[in-house]
């Protein structure tokens, strides 16, 4: 077992930067999932911890060492592979065995360990059989029987599940943090799947275009997004952006401050007391997220909106309205809420509570306010990209 | 690709037809309604036959007049023998010929000189093949050149590389004299070296189907596999034996079959670099060249069917291995 750094960590393929000046500490024992969409290299990070990239740049270390020449056999890291990767004309007892004979473990040793691999995959039964032999799940089990069998000191796990139907998907996901914290082996795990990412992971780091965009708790990454990718990223729907301006209303002359509010094109939502000290001064241009959890049809609701699209998912329904400024907004509501008509106009309100309240800078998209690096040391925060989608 | 394409549309067709057949004759039982409705699909099945026979015409008339016909009048012509002086007309003897033909010793040695040919060019050609393969694999830069160059061996002619290598092998003009190398009697007139310097030929002229074939082969293994051994531990000697080699033997098992029939049909090399006049030509005497002059020179068309046929039963042979090896390919599949 061992910690992971990236410190500066670079790949370029040509005029590509996969990895952009990647800095990341993972501590021994944690379950560390990089997330973002396709392309934005998570999984290239991962293969420069592999060893199966060359860093352009930067230092990668396992443990103490560092590891940038190190060639991947000699660095003790198991990886499992999104195809699973299983050496096809090998018996699973074979493939299961095949890392502990590349490191000439006696033989006896190597049965007692596969054995125990096997067992604690549930694949004592299967261990004759070829890999063709096998279904998805049963696979994904020998890949990872086949990793821990010799006990490294890093897992690296490359969207292990991504080729598993959906519940048995919920099932492996289970299956594998149980493992993960009875091993407390340090793992990378690699997913596009934000579910996968708030449910396995002790932090999370977001990556896009091969940044670090924030790594955090899920808890925090959800409730305190860094910057105004994240905060769309992250959530099914992602949180509303709405672009607008920081104004004073109603400030009467000479007087205490007047209400703080977010001004868009013929609306203007104003800012609970505690939000609008955190970003007073700051803007004028700023970005005003709200997930769609806070957001409510009401008569009195700020917000003047045509509804486009009603989406009924049973427990829930969203509500996808343009609102006059041609931004679009999503309401989430319960069920038993009254469900508004196609076309028809909508006032649309924000929670009271001041956590509901995201104020991102309108050309960085990085956070204002007070929760802006509220969580320490825990949370960094990369360039930001973009703003409002 | 055509000829089984079109085959097989005729074939689908055939048996379309056959099974309407057959439900019209349980019909009557059954269901008196859908006579009208067959007789349409029946109509329709016709026209898809008539066309599929009509694709397979131009096929069937090249492989009749090339293929079809010589193969089969090749086994008549094995019961006949035509006497030694010319005019005589050729009579029916059976089988009686066959033995006699078979074991002669210009037979049997025209055998072992073509075994040992196939053993000489088989290994090399493909050793070669797949080092080249495994060599142009790498993913760097100009290494398109390097396969273009490696694979360019397929289309130069038998005859134009026999020339050159003839030239390069002239102790007069070539290349081992430049060198200060003269054997004596010369590489190609040397009972010793003759067979060896055909074979080395016909191995430069299969390299380049056999670097294909492997690095066809190579492609199909996935990158990914080659990683998890190496993430796994595993040494690039180790992953070449352990993962490389296993991942593709139906390849190899397929360029072995591919490479020993095209060995077993070497002609031109022998026809050109040695021919009938040169001292060494008894230890060249691969089974086709031994059937053309059986036929041309000996006029004996009874025997040289009765060589070909033996040739062709080798042939099948391999062709059946090869076909038990691709179903083991099945089990490769992830």
């Amino acid at each position: 077992m061992a910690q992971v750094n990236f410190d500066g960590a670079t790949k370029r393929f040509g005029d590509t930067t996969a990895v952009d000046h990647l800095t990341l500490h993972i501590p021994d024992g944690e379950l560390l999932v990089l997330l973002g969409s396709s392309g934005c290299g998570k999984t290239t990070a991962l293969r420069l911890v592999a060893g199966l990239e060359d860093l352009s740049d930067g230092d990668v270390s396992i443990g103490d060492r560092i590891v940038n020449d190190v060639d991947p056999k000699d660095r003790d890291v198991a990886m499992v592979f999104q195809s699973y990767a299983l050496y096809p004309h090998l018996t699973v007892a074979k493939n299961i065995e095949f890392p502990l004979r590349q490191r000439h473990v006696d033989k006896e040793e190597r049965q007692a360990k596969v054995k125990r691999a096997a067992e604690t995959l549930g694949l004592g039964t299967l261990l004759d059989r070829k890999p063709a032999q096998l279904s998805g799940g049963q696979r994904q089990r020998v890949a990872l029987a086949r990793a821990i069998v010799r006990e490294p000191l890093v897992f690296l796990m490359d969207e292990p599940l991504s080729n598993l139907d959906a519940a048995l998907r919920v099932q492996t996901r289970a299956d594998i943090v149980e493992l993960q914290a009875r091993l407390a082996t340090t793992t990378l795990y690699v997913t596009h799947d934000q579910v996968e990412a708030m449910t396995m992971g002790h932090r999370i780091a977001v990556m896009s275009e091969g940044k670090l965009q924030q790594v955090a708790t899920p808890e925090d990454l959800y409730n305190k997004p860094a910057n105004a990718f994240v905060a769309h990223f992250l959530g099914s729907p992602g949180m509303n952006l709405l672009e607008g301006m920081l104004v004073e209303s109603g400030a009467p002359d000479g007087g205490a401050a007047g209400t703080l509010c977010v001004s868009f094109p013929g609306a203007s939502v104003p800012l609970p007391p505690s939000v609008a000290q955190g970003v007073r001064g700051a803007g004028p241009d700023v970005v005003l997220g709200v997930r769609p959890e806070s957001l409510r049809l009401s008569e009195n609701g700020p917000i003047a909106a045509t509804v486009i699209i009603v989406e009924i998912l049973g427990a829930e329904t969203h509500v996808i309205c343009h609102t006059d400024s041609g931004a679009r907004l999503i309401v989430r509501q319960a069920a038993h809420e009254r469900r508004p008509a196609i076309g028809e106009t909508v006032h649309i309100a924000v929670d009271a509570d001041p956590g509901a309240y995201h104020l991102f800078d309108a050309t960085t998209g990085v956070r204002l306010g007070e929760h802006a690096g509220a969580t320490g040391g825990a949370t960094s925060v990369g360039t930001a990209v973009g703003t409002a989608p | 690709m055509t000829v089984g394409d079109a085959g097989s549309v005729g074939a689908e067709a055939l048996a379309g037809e056959a099974a309407l057949l057959a439900a019209e004759h349980e019909a009557p039982e059954r269901d008196t309604g859908s006579g009208s409705r067959s007789h349409g699909l029946r109509q329709r099945l016709r026209k898809e036959a008539a066309l599929a026979y009509a694709l397979l015409l131009p096929a069937l008339v090249l492989f009749g007049v090339f293929s079809f016909y010589p193969f089969f009048r090749n086994f008549k012509l094995m019961l006949y023998q035509t006497p030694p002086v010319p005019g005589l007309p050729a009579h029916y003897v059976g089988l009686h010929q066959i033995w006699p033909t078979i074991s002669s010793t210009q037979f049997t040695q025209s055998l072992v000189t073509t075994v040992i040919f196939v053993v000489l060019v088989v290994p090399i050609s493909l050793i070669l093949g797949l080092a080249l393969a495994v060599a142009a694999h790498r993913k760097l830069k100009g290494m398109a050149v390097y396969r273009m160059i490696f694979s360019s061996t397929v289309v130069s002619s038998v005859a134009v590389a026999s020339v050159v290598f003839g030239t390069l092998l002239n102790p007069v003009v070539g290349l081992l004299p430049w060198l200060g190398i003269n054997p004596n009697p010369p590489a190609l007139e040397s009972t010793t070296w003759a067979l060896p310097s055909v074979a080395v030929i016909t191995i430069w002229q299969f390299l380049g189907l056999s670097f294909i074939i492997m690095s066809a082969g190579l492609q199909s293994v996935p990158d990914e596999l080659l990683e998890a051994a190496r993430i796994d531990g595993a040494t690039a000697w180790t992953r070449f034996w352990r993962m490389t080699v296993p991942l593709l033997s139906p390849t190899i098992f397929f360029a072995v079959v591919v490479s020993t029939i095209y060995a077993f049909q070497a002609f031109g090399a022998v026809d050109i670099l040695i021919g009938n006049t040169n001292a060494a030509r008894l230890h060249t005497n691969v089974l086709i060249y031994n059937i053309v002059n059986t036929l041309q020179i000996d006029n004996n068309p009874g025997a040289a069917a009765i060589m070909a046929t033996v040739l062709f039963l080798i042939m099948l042979g391999l062709t059946i291995i090869q076909m038990r090896l691709l179903e083991r390919r099945v089990s490769y599949a992830r």
